[in-house]
């Protein structure tokens, strides 16, 4: 395993003196942007769906029709109806319940165990330090899918939270990676090592100065988990390794395709396809916003190039634009401020001799870790 | 030196705990596979045969777990993986090797391709950033998060059942054995166009997103500054400084996606049956076949194991700072 582990840049050290109201609100301030609430709207829905199924869907969703076989979308069945007259939308409806109750379990066992084994490994140091990393490295190598599919088959009829302990167990290992990493930079920072001197115990240090530094990076690792298991427990059920009592998306697709509704049939396959696709974008906006929330060169870059081009300059040009009209320079102080730094602005270096800009030198950190990458754990082509 | 002691320790510590895993894998699930193959050839076999059968595959129960797992490292050292029960006991090194190279070659291909692709088009999303060009990232978000069966399957309905442009399934065409012929290579040409196109479209999002994040993390570092301010061209800045720096992440994950070549491409494998690893896998596993599948996944963890291997040296050839860090 190479070096790329996460070194995110970590949120000020929470200040312990306001109230918890204002606590709690700095908690959720890596939600508070466009990516990540569009994101919750569309998890919203989805949780919608699944507390209120029994309400919001028409009919059973294996209530048969025989009256109604194969029938395009229509009045009655808002999305058709199945080879054995099941109504696809509240089949679609009650699926949501499974993927989301086995997602989530699966999400929270996995993060459960990436806290407890990532931060361990990040704040003791020595063998036991290295013995836990080696563990979390060998569940990284352990491809996913087949270990599922050989576990899952082994029983006739595994219940929700089996299934979501073989998709836990498969998916905890990047996020313990990652907050190994950042734990060990923050046990050298200066408010840590302030708490080790006055005494304060390991469990305070722990809980206290540390996890609130560690809750981007750990509602990172949960979503990612989520993602995977989601589409872990979809790719299952379609492959019929899951019974079909459990009723989720995949188990819908898997039916299309033992009945033949592909090419014909649309309103069978294409919902189910689509709720799945919704899902893992909801969850990857949310991600999207913990990124640009950690690493705030993602958050600006989109910005700060949008407002030079509109005030006529290029942001990736080298050149310092020289302006040819007279107009007085953008008045706003603030776009101003924002946009000194950029590139494209820069006063040129004074001394260019000494400045050696050799990448390979590279004083610069890349900084590998800011944008936490999908976890490797899900093969790339599922 | 210490550097590369450390991780030769990591790497057989991992190989070992893998192969121990492999091992007990199929021993902690219930049924032994002998009493499956008597399943399923109902009293063709008398109880002697189904004793040399045991004996065969070294279930005799006798022995201690201690010593077979011995006698696994044994056979495992000589080449030896057993014999699989559904392909007519033929010896699974054997079997395996006749699936492996369709696997290695189609993934292997799309995901290369897949790469270079969505790297180039991340670095000039990322260079390009603010303009219109960050429309691609909602879409490729989109087309990362689709569950890939079912673009598969969307595929195959549209271009195959539909439109009739490519076969729906196999590798090559009924009735023909593979030999090497311009016939047959335009075959497995044609037969593998579809799946290796919806392999790269449900990858290409991944690889797009995480260089232009990098790329445009990259862009404000003072080194991309002053080579612009010494007036060098964009095209160099471009290559030579930013995406050079910051392609340095996405080389450890191609690096990491080569090892899930084998494994991962199983669902492709079922939806377009398309006859490599991933299908062997998951034929073994509704045949109750163990010593295939255990087979199986040694030879994917070790392909993941040495692919990691792999990043890790390109790793230290490419970023000096590694290898600065250890010393």
């Amino acid at each position: 395993m190479t070096a790329d582990v996460i070194a995110a840049e970590p949120a000020p050290p929470v200040d312990h003196r306001t109230s918890p109201l204002a606590a709690l609100s700095r908690a959720f301030a890596m939600f508070r942007n466009g990516k990540s609430i569009t994101g919750l709207c569309i998890l919203g829905f989805f949780a919608l769906l699944a507390v209120f199924g029994d309400w919001i869907a028409p009919y059973g969703p294996l209530d048969k029709d025989f009256d109604a076989l194969r029938q395009p979308p229509s009045g009655a069945h808002w999305l058709g109806t199945t080879h054995m007259g099941e109504d696809v939308f509240s089949q679609i409806v009650y699926g949501t319940r499974g993927v989301l109750v086995v997602g989530f379990t699966a999400g929270i066992i996995g993060t459960l165990i990436a806290v407890v084994i990532g931060v361990t490994a990040g704040y003791i140091a020595g063998w036991r330090s290295e013995s836990l990393s080696a563990l979390t490295n060998v569940f990284l190598v352990l491809p996913a899918l087949p270990l599922m599919i050989i576990v899952a088959s082994q029983y006739d009829n595994p219940s929700l939270l089996l299934i979501a302990a073989v998709l836990a167990i498969t998916g905890w290992a990047w996020g313990a990676r990652v907050l190994r990493a950042q734990t060990m930079s923050l046990r050298n920072r200066d408010f840590v090592q302030a708490a080790r001197a006055n005494g304060e115990p390991l469990y305070r240090i722990i809980a206290v100065e540390m996890l609130p530094n560690l809750t981007a990076i750990i509602a990172s690792s949960f979503v990612g988990t989520v993602t995977a298991a989601v589409l872990g427990l979809t790719t299952l059920a379609f492959i019929g390794v899951i019974p079909i009592t459990n009723l989720n998306w995949g188990t819908i697709l898997y039916w299309a395709q033992q009945n033949g509704a592909f090419p014909d049939f649309w309103w069978w396959y294409v919902p189910a396809g689509l709720c799945i696709a919704l899902l893992g974008m909801a969850l990857s906006l949310i991600n999207f916003g913990i990124d640009e929330y950690v690493n705030p060169r993602l958050r600006s870059a989109g910005e700060r190039a949008r407002a030079m081009r509109k005030r006529g300059l290029s942001p990736s040009s080298g050149v310092t634009a020289v302006r040819t009209d007279l107009e007085p320079p953008d008045p706003d102080p603030a776009l101003s401020a924002d946009t000194r730094p950029d590139p494209g602005r820069a006063d040129p270096d004074p001394d260019p001799g000494r400045a050696d800009p050799d990448p390979d030198a590279g004083r610069a950190d890349p900084d590998p870790d800011a944008v936490t990458p999908a976890p490797p754990g899900r093969p790339p082509a599922d | 030196m210490r550097f590369l002691l450390r991780r030769a320790a990591f790497y057989l510590f991992t190989a070992w705990a893998a192969i121990t895993i492999n091992f007990f894998l199929p021993r902690m699930l219930k049924g032994d596979p002998v009493s499956a193959y008597l399943a399923k050839n109902q009293g063709r076999i008398s109880p002697e045969a189904a004793d040399s059968l045991r004996t065969l595959f070294g279930l005799d129960d006798g022995r201690s777990v201690f010593q077979q797992y011995l006698d696994y490292w044994g056979l495992l050292f000589d080449g030896d993986l057993g014999r699989s029960f559904s392909k007519g006991l033929a010896p699974v090194t054997e079997v395996i090797a006749s699936a492996l190279p369709w696997t290695v070659g189609l993934v292997g291909i799309a995901t290369v391709l897949s790469f270079f692709l969505g790297t180039s088009i991340g670095a000039f999303i990322g260079w390009r950033r603010g303009s219109k060009a960050d429309l691609v990232v909602p879409v490729a978000t989109f087309f990362s998060t689709v569950p890939y069966f079912w673009m598969g399957l969307i595929a195959i309905a549209l271009f195959s059942t539909t439109l009739g442009w490519f076969p729906a399934s196999h590798a090559y065409d009924k009735g023909s054995a593979p030999h090497l012929s311009l016939d047959f290579v335009a075959q497995v040409i044609q037969h593998g166009t579809l799946p290796a196109l919806t392999i790269v479209l449900a990858s290409l999002g991944g690889w797009i997103l995480g260089m232009r994040n990098m790329m445009v993390t990259v862009l404000d570092e003072d080194y991309v500054t002053v080579a612009q301010a010494k007036g060098l061209s964009q095209r160099r800045v471009l290559v030579n400084y930013a995406a050079r720096n910051a392609v340095l992440p996405q080389l450890s994950s191609f690096a990491l996606s080569l090892g899930f070549i084998v494994g991962g491409t199983l669902v492709m494998e079922l939806v377009f049956s398309y006859p490599g690893v991933g299908k062997l896998l998951l034929d073994a596993t509704t045949a109750k076949d163990y010593p295939l599948m255990q087979g199986l996944f040694l030879i994917i963890t070790l392909t993941v194991l040495v692919a990691n291997i792999l990043a890790d040296v390109a790793y230290a050839v490419l970023d000096p700072r590694t290898r600065q860090m250890e010393a």
